[in-house]
């Protein structure tokens, strides 16, 4: 019998990013400093 | 206060001067939705993960550099962000479609480079260099004809008119050379192939 779940019940289920990718996010977002310079803006990312 | 009951406007603005925990309580607030949104699009674990990741590495950058500026509205702003990078990968992914090779099908049997390989490229010198030395032993009207024709692609009329001879001899003249070319090649059992 064909038993498989539909496409939508797939992505109804509760999908969430991994832990690692959140982590990423919030440290890369701790490393990025914005440097206003003549009205420039530069990005650098400090470790 | 609850994290709950602090407006997303609230969090985005405390994040622009500076609060880093903001930025963990919107993601954790909304990573379902989006997550969710960009696996039914795409339906495939990693690259909804790339995705997201890159969805909030622009949110990052735009609210760092205060460029943002849709108070109230920080969910739809993000969700778009994140549409228009479904939208990139898949316009990727179909200027350069992904080929796997199996038993039954394998992408070099039908791609090749028309360059010739190395190898190659030696043979061809090869066979040109014999048929020039070949053709320096013909008698000289019929080198000057075939040379003419075939290295300096004339037509017929302009050879006659270069060697003073009429159209029908030079033609005769070229006849005579390959004929003498084929004679000499099969005398000596040369093998001109590439």
């Amino acid at each position: 019998m064909y038993s498989e779940t539909s496409r939508r019940d797939r992505v109804n289920q509760n999908l969430i990013p991994k832990e690692e990718t959140v982590k990423f996010l919030l440290n890369y977002s701790k490393a990025l400093s914005v440097i206003d310079y003549n009205k420039m803006k530069f990005e650098a990312l400090l470790n | 206060m609850k994290n709950s009951t602090i407006s997303d406007a609230l969090l985005v603005s405390d994040y622009m001067k500076g609060n880093e925990s903001a930025l963990s309580n919107l993601i954790t607030r909304h990573k379902q939705r989006i997550y969710s949104f960009i696996y039914s699009k795409v339906y495939d674990r990693d690259v909804a993960e790339d995705i997201f990741q890159d969805t909030f590495i622009k949110v990052i950058k735009t609210l760092k550099k205060g460029a943002y500026n849709e108070e109230g509205k920080f969910l739809p702003w993000v969700m778009r962000i994140a549409h228009n990078l479904v939208i990139d990968h898949f316009r990727k992914n179909n200027r350069m479609p992904k080929f796997e090779n199996n038993d039954d099908f394998n992408i070099f049997s039908v791609l090749s480079d028309g360059a010739l390989n190395a190898e190659k490229q030696l043979v061809k010198e090869q066979v040109e260099k014999d048929v020039r030395r070949l053709i320096e032993e013909l008698p000289l009207d019929q080198k000057e004809v075939l040379m003419m024709r075939m290295y300096k692609e004339m037509s017929f009329k302009e050879i006659s008119e270069q060697t003073g001879v009429s159209i029908n001899t030079a033609l005769g003249r070229m006849r005579y050379a390959l004929i003498n070319l084929r004679k000499v090649i099969d005398k000596h059992n040369i093998i001109l192939t590439n």
